[in-house]
C-alpha cells in the first residue's frame, strides 16, 4: 500500500477509503489488500460514477463512490435565469424521463407563484409523466439485465421505447429532451393522433413487456445472480434516505401520488407494488410491475380526460397564446414583460415534490419577489439513492457491485445536477 | 501497418491499394462510446433495432479503447471529465477519428458555467462535430456516413501519420 | 387540531427556553430556531412517537448575501406516518478564526439520519459551511484542489479563469 503511486486518487479519498472499519470477516484473507479504481468510463456504472473499491481477493471490504464528473452547475445556472428559461435545463435532469421533470418544475414555480391550472392540463401532465415513466422503467430493466448479461432484453425494451418517443415527437416536435410543459399549463392540446398513439402503445404493451420478462424471470442463472445481492433492511432503508421503488422493494409502502396527491392523482385507481425482501431482485421486481401500472393509469386517463383550455388565463404570469401576441397590444406587452423580466412571484419559499422514476424529485426554490429564482435546490432522488451504495457493496463480489449498480438504477445527470 | 508502410511513392498501382484498404478501414469503424449524459442515450437509440447502426459496420461498440478507432463523444464534459477523456483517447491506438455529438460536446452548449468546458476541442482534435440536442439518431448516422468518407478519401500511405485538425485553445491553464 | 398546530405547540412544551419563529405559507410549516438546540430539536422529532420524522428529506443552504447571519441552513424532514413535511430553518453561527476570516459551523445531524451524510457535504462543497462532528466532511462535486465555494454570491456564473485545470497537450 506504500507504495502506490500518485495517479489521480486524492489522498483526503484514500483516507477515507482506508480507514473505513469493516465488520466483515473475509475466509482464508489474503496477506495484503487491494484498491481497485471503477473508474468513470465502465460499460457498467449507469453514466459516469467512480468507484473506489478496497479489495481482499475478490470481496469488497469498502467501498467510496467519487461523483463529481457531470456536475454542470445547474444550481447557480438557476438563480441567473428566469422561471421560463429553465424549463429547457430541467429536461436533462432526469433524462430517461424527461416530461417528468419538467412537470415537477412547473408544479413548484406554479406554488411559489399561485397559479392555477385548468384540468385538462392537469390530465395530459398525468399522461406523459406516466409514459415518461414507462421509459424509464423500461430502460432500467434492459440496462439491469444488460448488465448481469442478458443482452436480447436490452434490444427489445428499446424497441417498445422507441414507441413512446414517436407518441412524444407526434405532440410536442422533439423525441427526446422536449420541454412540453409551461407555466400554467402545457404548450400546445394534445393531438387526436398522439392520443390514439397512446391508445395503442398501452394496449399491446402488457403482452410486449410479459414476452420480455418471460426470458428472464424463471431464469436460474439470472435468478442465482440477482436473488440475495445487495439486502437492505426497512429501517435502514428509511435512514439512508431511499425513496421510490428502492424503497417500495424493502416494505415500505410510500408513493407520493398517495401520500400527497398532486394532478388529479386522487381520482385515479392504482395500485403500489411493494415487496418486502429489499434485495436487486425485489428492486427490479418493483419496476416491471409499476410500468404494468403505469400503463393503467394511462389508460384511464385516456378514458377521463376532459376537454377544455390546456393554459391558465393569467395575463400577467402566464404566457399568452401566439396569435394574439402578433394582432393585440396588450398581450404584446405582456409577453414582452415576462419574458425579458420574468413573472416576478411574491416572496416567499416552497418545497414541491413529485414522485419521479427513481423517487422523490423535490424543488425548493427561495423567491425575493422578482423574475429570477433567488435560489432553488433541486433534491435528486439518485443522489440519495447512491449514498447507500458503500453500505449494499461490503461484503460482496466485484461483480455483484455491477448489479447493485443496475438494481438502484441512479442517473448521473440528477446526481451530478 | 504492413503493405502500406512500403508504399513510398503513390502511383496507379498504389491507387488500386488505396481504394481497398481505405474500402476495408470504412466499412468496419469500432466506435468507442464515450456516453455521458443525455446524448449517450440517442447514441444508444442509434443501436437500438428501429436505427441500427450495425449495418453500417460499426457492429461492436467496445467499451475498451484498445480496439476501436472512432470516438464518440456524447454528453457535456466538465473540467473534472476532461482529463479522463483525453486519457482514454491517448490509449487509442492510430489512426483515430473524434465525432463530437452535440451541443455541449461542439461548444459548451446550452451550459455556460464554471464547471463546463465550453467545446471539447480545447484539447481533443476533432472531425466531425453534430448540431442537436440531442441529435436525432439519425443525424448520428449521417456523421458516421461523413466519417466513412474521409477515411475513403485518405491514401493508404497516410494512415501511417494522419493529418489531425487543430485545437482551439480559448483558455491556457 | 391538525399537525400544523400540534407540532409547534410540542416543541414549545419541550424546549421552553428557545424561540422558535412559526410561519405558514401556500399550506407549508417553516420552524425557524437558534442553531445551537438543532441537535437536541431534530432528535425530539426524530423520536416522539406521535410524529417520527423518519425521513430527512434534503439539507441545504440559502446565502443570503448580507453581513450578518450571511448562511441559513435548511432542512427538509418527512413523516412517513402522518404524511406531513416540515421545515427546518438556522443560522449558521460565524466565528473568526485567527488569521481574520469568517467561518461558518453548525452541528451534523448526521449521527440522527444517516441521509444527511451526503447532503451535509454538498452544502460544505457549494457554500463552505462546516459541519461539526461530520465522520467525513470533504468536497462533493467540484476537485479537491478547488479553492472557492461556487453557490455563494461573490462567486461568478463563468468561474474563475484559472480555478480548474485542463488536460496538457
Amino acid at each position: 500500500m506504500s507504495d502506490l503511486e500518485k495517479d489521480e486518487v486524492h489522498p483526503k479519498i484514500l483516507k477515507a477509503l482506508l480507514e473505513t472499519e469493516s465488520e466483515i470477516i473475509v475466509e482464508d484473507a489474503l496477506n495484503n489488500e487491494m484498491i481497485l479504481n471503477m473508474g468513470p468510463q465502465h460499460p457498467a456504472t449507469h453514466g459516469v460514477l467512480r468507484l473506489l473499491l478496497r479489495l481482499d481477493g475478490e470481496t469488497v471490504i469498502a467501498c467510496v463512490p467519487d461523483l463529481g464528473y457531470l456536475h454542470r452547475g445547474y444550481e447557480k445556472m438557476a438563480e441567473n435565469m428566469t422561471y421560463y428559461e429553465y424549463i429547457p435545463h430541467t429536461d436533462r435532469l432526469d433524462y430517461l424521463s424527461p416530461m417528468a421533470n419538467n412537470v415537477a418544475w412547473v408544479m413548484a414555480v406554479e406554488k411559489l407563484a399561485g397559479i392555477e391550472v385548468p384540468k385538462r392540463a392537469k390530465y395530459i401532465r398525468m399522461l406523459i409523466a406516466e409514459l415518461a415513466r414507462i421509459a424509464s422503467h423500461l430502460v432500467a430493466i434492459g440496462s439491469f439485465a444488460m448488465d448481469v448479461g442478458a443482452l436480447t432484453i436490452f434490444l427489445w425494451t428499446l424497441r417498445e421505447r422507441e414507441k413512446i418517443l414517436d407518441i412524444w415527437d407526434i405532440l410536442c416536435g422533439a423525441r427526446f429532451t422536449n420541454s412540453y410543459t409551461r407555466i400554467g399549463g402545457v404548450a400546445n392540446d394534445a393531438q387526436p393522433e398522439a392520443l390514439a398513439k397512446a391508445k395503442w402503445f398501452v394496449d399491446q404493451f402488457d403482452d410486449n413487456l410479459a414476452e420480455c420478462e418471460k426470458l428472464i424471470n424463471t431464469n436460474r442463472i439470472f435468478i442465482n445472480r440477482v436473488d440475495g445481492v445487495g439486502r437492505i433492511s426497512k429501517e435502514d432503508a428509511i435512514n439512508i434516505g431511499f425513496t421510490g421503488p428502492n424503497l417500495r422493494a424493502c416494505g415500505v409502502e410510500f408513493d407520493l401520488r398517495r401520500a400527497t396527491p398532486y394532478l388529479c392523482y386522487d381520482e385515479i385507481d392504482f395500485k403500489i407494488p411493494t415487496y418486502n425482501e429489499g434485495d436487486s431482485l425485489a428492486r427490479y421486481f418493483v419496476r416491471a410491475d409499476e410500468a404494468r401500472e403505469s400503463a393503467k393509469i394511462v389508460r384511464q386517463v385516456l378514458l377521463k380526460m376532459p376537454q377544455g383550455e390546456v393554459i391558465a388565463n393569467q395575463p400577467k404570469k402566464v404566457l399568452p397564446h401566439k396569435t394574439e401576441i402578433y394582432s393585440k397590444m396588450e398581450e404584446l406587452i405582456h409577453d414582452f414583460m415576462i419574458v425579458n423580466f420574468g413573472i416576478n412571484p411574491p416572496e416567499g419559499e416552497i418545497y414541491s415534490a413529485i414522485e419521479g422514476s427513481k423517487g422523490e424529485l423535490g424543488f425548493y426554490l427561495v423567491s425575493k419577489g422578482d423574475g429570477k429564482p433567488w435560489k432553488c435546490k433541486i433534491r435528486s432522488p439518485s443522489f440519495c439513492n447512491l449514498q447507500a451504495l458503500p453500505k449494499l457493496v461490503v461484503g460482496q463480489m466485484i461483480s455483484d457491485v455491477v448489479v447493485i449498480i443496475g438494481s438502484i438504477d441512479p442517473i448521473m445527470g440528477e446526481a451530478d445536477k | 501497418m504492413g503493405l502500406e508502410s512500403q508504399l513510398k511513392e503513390h502511383g496507379f498501382f498504389t491507387t488500386t491499394v488505396d481504394a481497398v484498404v481505405a474500402w476495408s478501414r470504412k466499412n468496419s469503424v469500432w466506435p468507442m462510446p464515450m456516453g455521458i449524459s443525455c446524448c449517450a442515450i440517442e447514441m444508444m437509440a442509434a443501436g437500438d433495432p428501429r436505427y441500427d447502426i450495425a449495418r453500417f459496420g460499426s457492429e461492436v461498440m467496445r467499451f475498451t479503447p484498445r480496439q476501436c478507432d472512432l470516438m464518440i463523444v456524447a454528453g457535456t464534459v466538465t473540467y473534472k471529465m476532461s482529463h479522463v477523456v483525453r486519457k482514454i483517447y491517448d490509449q487509442m491506438p492510430d489512426p483515430k477519428w473524434v465525432i463530437a455529438m452535440g451541443a455541449c460536446t461542439s461548444s459548451g452548449g446550452m451550459y455556460r458555467s464554471y464547471s463546463v468546458v465550453q467545446g471539447i476541442d480545447q484539447f481533443l482534435p476533432v472531425d466531425v462535430y453534430l448540431a442537436g440536442c440531442p441529435p436525432r439518431p439519425d443525424n448520428l448516422l449521417h456523421a458516421l456516413i461523413m466519417i466513412q468518407e474521409k477515411i475513403g478519401k485518405t491514401k493508404a500511405a497516410d494512415f501511417k501519420n494522419i493529418r489531425r485538425p487543430e485545437l482551439n485553445i480559448i483558455q491556457n491553464n | 387540531m391538525s399537525l400544523k398546530e400540534i407540532i409547534p405547540q410540542k416543541l414549545k412544551e419541550k424546549f421552553q427556553n428557545t424561540e422558535f419563529e412559526i410561519s405558514v405559507y401556500r399550506d407549508e410549516l417553516t420552524i425557524k430556531f437558534d442553531q445551537k438546540n438543532i441537535l437536541k430539536v431534530c432528535e425530539f422529532l426524530k423520536l416522539e412517537p406521535e410524529l417520527e420524522f423518519l425521513l430527512c428529506e434534503d439539507i441545504t443552504a440559502v446565502d443570503w448575501a448580507k453581513r450578518k447571519n450571511r448562511f441559513t441552513v435548511v432542512y427538509h424532514l418527512f413523516s412517513l406516518k402522518n404524511n406531513f413535511r416540515l421545515r427546518l430553518k438556522a443560522d449558521a453561527a460565524e466565528s473568526e478564526s485567527s488569521t481574520g476570516e469568517i467561518k461558518w459551523s453548525i452541528d451534523s445531524v448526521t449521527s440522527i439520519w444517516q441521509a444527511a451524510n451526503w447532503q451535509e457535504r454538498e452544502a460544505y462543497d457549494m457554500y463552505g459551511i462546516y459541519f461539526n462532528n461530520h465522520p467525513d466532511l470533504r468536497r462533493m462535486y467540484m476537485p479537491e484542489e478547488f479553492e472557492y465555494y461556487p453557490l455563494r454570491k461573490d462567486f461568478p456564473l463563468m468561474g474563475i479563469p484559472g480555478s480548474l485545470s485542463l488536460p496538457n497537450k
